[in-house]
């Protein structure tokens, strides 16, 4: 079974996930075609980062099917590697590896993973710092930046391995409102490049401006999705609109 | 040193935000509070003393000579004595740090049979006296072992190593276990999706960030060995207890007895006492910049 662009990047189908004997994920699915930009938003606990980290596998499932670019994710068999060479993460906590440069950052796994030539790895990579704007801050530790900038390291250090699809948890939640901007701007900009990501986020007027669809979870099932016209302004679901009111 | 504050004095304190910088003596560690330049200084004093308190005392009364001189008689041969110990402690903390760094690796191991039996490794070796296995490896180790038609000795100084390198392995192993642990499982996961083996996470990113949380409890366990060195004497090695212990009977003299061990305790202060200090400074400056 072969994928074509026109089937959709990420296939979601039914997916059940459980923590002991916790059903987090109680029956998801969704389609993300390639280009597109999907946010998730929901209610804390309802299963959103779980969910989006079954995507690249760091949580495994009960039951159901995850896709990426037509590969089983959840394969016994699967190469952990070719997925992860496929899927680009980038967490709410920075995870920067503290001991590294922000341009070592940015290199480690393309050299380490990717084996490919140092010399032409610089190069990219000082190309992405410039990118998400941090030209300059090439020889800074993690801990001489701040939450922002560390944030765009981040997104630049996965976008080191050429993913085609990006998956951002809440990146911005830890971040000071000022800075927050910043890293919705980088990640704007991969958007509009045609970077096919899923989002989980908790900035309203970002998704409805960059979001091609917004999903609202609740209790590991996914109550209602569209467009974020629609789905903003006309939300058929009571704790759709509920959660809106809140948050709006 | 007392000053008047109205710090209290909390551990930890950020240095930054104080703006001169105070010494109460609370803040000081026992440790450095019971062996500072001070405490060494008034111990030389009371040895010199009594090396030459009697000296004077005895000096009409018989020719004999001075303990001071027959200190510095027996000096050479105890130095080399002490190099041998030092030698010792350098080849067992080596050993043993490689073994402890593998041991520590696996006591975090996947695999549920291999982190137990690290595990049940490293508790049965931090658990048990230093002279007993240190017994046990002179009765066990023959003398010599043939690999390959090459027969390699071993001699009683390498046993002594051998011996001395397991408890070094097994407290290695649990600082190792628990830097490992104090890696944020943020770092684990950032490199999985970035494609890293778990054998690369552990080696690229893991590792190099325990050495900063390592490094304080190594010094500390090396000035530890150092100082149970003398243990070896059991073994028949001429390190610096033996030679003592000879000295002192071919001496023959009562009044040496004191002098002569305080004398060695000097030359185990002067090796032991930087390294602490220096354990204790890198221990507040990593405390800081954490
Ligand atoms: N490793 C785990 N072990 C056990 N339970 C877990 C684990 N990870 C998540 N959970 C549980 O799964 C549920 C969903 O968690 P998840 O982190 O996916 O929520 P979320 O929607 O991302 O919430 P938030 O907005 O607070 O990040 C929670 O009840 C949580 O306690
Ligand atoms: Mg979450």
């Amino acid at each position: 079974m072969s994928w074509t662009p026109d089937q959709p990047i990420v296939s979601i189908k039914d997916v059940h996930k459980s923590f002991g004997p916790v059903e987090v994920l109680r029956g998801i699915s969704m389609d993300v075609m390639k280009g597109e930009v999907v946010c998730i938003i929901g209610p804390s606990g309802s299963g959103k980062s779980t969910l989006i980290r079954c995507i690249n596998a760091l949580n495994d499932i009960q039951s159901g099917s995850i896709t990426v670019e037509g590969q089983e994710v959840h394969d016994p068999k699967l190469d952990k590697l070719a997925l992860r060479k496929k899927v680009g993460m980038v967490f709410q906590q920075y995870n920067l590896f503290p001991h590294k440069t922000a341009l070592q950052n940015v290199m480690m796994a393309p050299i380490k993973v990717l084996k490919q030539n140092r010399a032409d790895v610089e190069v990219r990579a000082r190309a992405l710092l410039k990118k998400v704007r941090l030209e300059g801050k090439e020889d800074s530790y993690p801990g001489e930046l701040s939450g922002g900038q560390q944030q765009r390291v981040a997104i630049a250090r996965s976008l080191a391995m050429n993913p085609d699809v990006m998956l951002f948890d809440e990146v911005t939640a830890a971040l000071d409102p000022e800075t927050v901007k910043e890293v919705l701007v980088t990640i704007k900009d991969l958007a509009a490049d045609g970077m096919t990501c899923i989002l989980v986020t908790h900035e309203m007027g970002f998704a409805r401006e960059i979001a091609d669809r917004v999903y609202f979870t609740d209790k590991g099932v996914i109550v209602e999705y569209g467009p974020p016209a629609t789905f903003f302004e006309q939300a058929k679901d009571p704790r759709t609109r509920q959660f809106l009111s809140q948050i709006l | 040193m007392k000053t008047l504050s109205n710090h209290a004095p909390v551990k930890g304190h950020l240095p930054v935000l104080l703006p001169v910088r105070r010494v109460l003596l609370s803040d000081i560690p026992l440790q450095d509070r019971l062996f500072n330049v001070w405490t060494a200084a008034a111990l030389l004093l009371a040895f010199v003393a009594a090396a030459v308190g009697p000296s004077f005392a005895q000096a009409e009364a018989a020719p004999a000579r001075s303990i001071a001189a027959i200190l510095l008689e027996w000096t050479p041969s105890l130095a080399l004595a002490f190099g041998f110990n030092v030698l010792i402690s350098i080849f067992a903390m080596a050993i043993g740090t490689v073994m402890g760094v593998g041991l520590g690796i696996l006591q975090v191991s996947p695999t549920a049979a291999v982190r137990k039996t690290a595990w049940v490794v490293t508790q049965f070796f931090r658990n048990s006296p230093w002279l007993v296995l240190l017994f046990y490896c002179i009765l066990l180790i023959p003398f010599k072992v043939s690999l390959f038609g090459v027969s390699v000795p071993f001699p009683g100084w390498i046993k002594a190593v051998i011996g001395l390198s397991l408890p070094v392995m097994a407290y290695m192993s649990e600082f190792m276990r628990g830097a490992i642990l104090s890696i944020p499982t943020g770092q684990w996961e950032s490199a999985s999706s970035l494609g890293f083996s778990r054998g690369q996470t552990m080696r690229e990113i893991i590792l190099p960030q325990t050495v900063k949380r390592v490094l304080p409890p190594w010094m500390n366990l090396y000035a530890v060995l150092t100082m149970a060195t003398p243990l070896v004497s059991i073994v028949g090695v001429n390190e610096v207890m033996s030679v003592t212990r000879a000295a002192l009977s071919a001496e023959g003299r009562v009044d040496l007895l004191i002098p002569m061990y305080l004398y060695i305790l000097c030359w185990f202060f002067i090796y032991c006492y930087p390294i602490s200090a220096l354990t204790s400074r890198l221990e507040r400056r990593f405390a800081v910049k954490l």
